[in-house]
């Protein structure tokens, strides 16, 4: 099987011109993921796990190396070089990112921001809000909620929210940083079953989780990332 | 996405310049004045490409060029040089070597621009709805009745009383004045809007609800966009891509959260870092 998503000496580090310093992240990472499979990143804090989904959504500049993805046409594109017009076209098509916080406008409520992804992708409203009822319910957030902003929701509620928009439209690769950190044990359970559907339905995914034992039920690889060594990065 | 504007190489000297107006301004000289001459480069090299239903971001202090590229565009200035590639349908218009007339044409039916100040944007001395009449005249809508009702229509979409509609937008509020001039540029369904800070000055909450309106206008039209402002807060919103701006050149331009989040240029990680 042909993989989706083909990481190879990937580095990024930060130059900060102010304080004249070179901040190292990740360095030489090779990271593989298939259709249907999920991919776990490992590593101690700071050994620039989250850095590797910034890079492969390109929110991060990569320092070096290749990230190819294979799309649906089985056309590969070097996320780390292509295009603006190209990665924006992805991320509205093929590349979904549940960050680990949710990042929303104050005056949009929990359904209208699931939703988002599938109106960019031109479904009606009333189907979009069909499925994200669906889904809300699925992920165990209270009725009540749904029409509220989620900025005086708990932790764990504005988690869900943000999973919901990340998996309500099926995107070919998923990216997840911690989607299950601030869940009690039976939400949980909810996220690794939706998982598992996903997994099941085709979508290749990497992911940060912040519970080992979500890592042995769902990954069928691991890659560990090694803590950087300050004052090493790539030379570019 | 189809590309509807491409800009190359635009500048913009106020003054005689000089062959030395290049090397002496721009981020590095840390001034837009030239020595040698004494002109004033407001906008050096700047290129861009705009697709379909995109809003682009432009964003940069006081004194950057990012008006004086959008005020070209618009035909308020006359670059000094560069082109600028519009294409509308299958036509291909090369902006800058335009007649005065077609230029005028373009303005009134196929580009729409909203000021930071209403005072240029709109005409204080007739009604609201007789400054969208007067946008639609220009785009030879001439039944009264039907005119009437579009400016209505216009102005409901963008959340102005259609009662006050026969009033001068002169007694409006500063956020209603904006609305009314979305409306206006809006009137004959422009492909391109250009936007000069529109939300400098307002209220946070006016601001809020003029930005979900551009967003709105943008998913029901798919016009494009150029948004100009100094606040990252409407880019990170709004854009899409950014160019961030600097004495008149483009120091560094991406999507916009990579901007945001991992700026590249010494400029930008000041810029972000001096953020609220």
């Amino acid at each position: 099987m042909k993989p989706l998503l083909d990481i190879d000496g990937l580095s990024k580090h930060f130059q900060l011109h102010e304080q004249q310093k070179l901040i190292p992240s990740c360095s030489a990472v090779k990271v593989t993921v298939y259709p249907g499979q999920l991919t776990a990143l490992t590593g101690p804090t700071g050994s620039g796990k989250s850095s590797v989904l910034k890079c492969i959504f390109r929110t991060y500049l990569p320092s070096s190396g290749r990230i190819l993805y294979c799309d649906q046409e089985g056309k590969v594109t070097d996320l780390a070089q292509a295009s603006e017009y190209r990665i924006l076209q992805l991320r509205r098509r093929d590349i979904g990112f549940v960050t680990q916080f949710l990042h929303c406008l104050p005056r949009k409520s929990a359904l209208e921001i699931t939703i988002e992804p599938l109106l960019a992708r031109g479904v009606s409203l009333a189907e979009a809000q069909r499925r994200g009822r669906e889904l809300l319910a699925q992920l165990r957030v209270p009725e009540r909620l749904w029409a509220v902003p989620p900025a005086t929701f708990s932790g764990g509620e504005k988690q869900r929210i943000n999973l919901a928009r990340g998996l309500i439209a099926r995107p070919r690769l998923l990216l997840l940083d911690e989607p299950t950190s601030s869940l009690d044990p039976g939400t949980t359970e909810n996220v690794a079953e939706l998982i598992d559907t996903i997994k099941q339905e085709g979508v290749g995914i990497l992911a940060i989780f912040h519970h080992p034992e979500l890592v042995r039920r769902l990954a069928d690889q691991t890659v560990r990332l090694q803590a950087s060594s300050p004052g090493m990065p790539e030379p570019c | 996405m189809k590309k509807i504007l491409e800009v190359r190489g635009l500048t913009k000297i106020h003054g005689p310049g000089c062959p030395l107006c290049s090397e002496n301004t721009g981020p590095e000289a840390e001034t837009n004045v030239c020595v040698s001459c004494g002109s004033v480069v407001a906008a050096q090299d700047v290129s861009l490409d705009l697709h379909q239903g995109e809003i682009l971001g432009i964003v940069g202090e006081s004194g950057s060029g990012k008006s004086t590229v959008v005020k070209t565009l618009f035909f308020d200035a006359e670059p000094s040089a560069g082109e600028a590639r519009f294409f509308d349908g299958d036509q291909q218009l090369d902006l800058f070597s335009l007649n005065a007339a077609r230029q005028r044409w373009l303005r009134n039916h196929r580009f729409g621009m909203v000021y930071q100040n209403p005072n240029l944007g709109l005409n204080f001395n007739v009604s609201a709805g007789g400054n969208i009449a007067e946008r639609l005249l220009m785009s030879d809508v001439a039944h009264y009745g039907s005119i009437r009702q579009r400016a209505r229509d216009l102005l409901t979409r963008t959340e102005v009383l259609g009662e006050r509609m026969d009033e001068s937008p002169r007694r409006f509020s500063g956020g209603m004045q904006q609305r009314v001039q979305i409306a206006k540029a809006l009137a004959t369904r422009p492909p391109l809007l250009l936007l000069d800070e529109v939300t400098t000055g307002l209220d946070l909450s006016v601001q809020a609800r003029i930005l979900d309106l551009i967003l709105e206008i943008q998913h029901e039209l798919n016009t494009a966009m150029i948004v100009v402002t100094h606040d990252l807060g409407v880019i990170r919103l709004l854009a899409g891509r950014t160019l961030v701006m600097k004495y008149g050149q483009v120091i560094e331009s991406g999507l916009t959260d990579q901007v945001l989040e991992d700026p590249q240029h010494a400029y930008t990680q000041r810029l972000v870092a001096s953020a609220l």
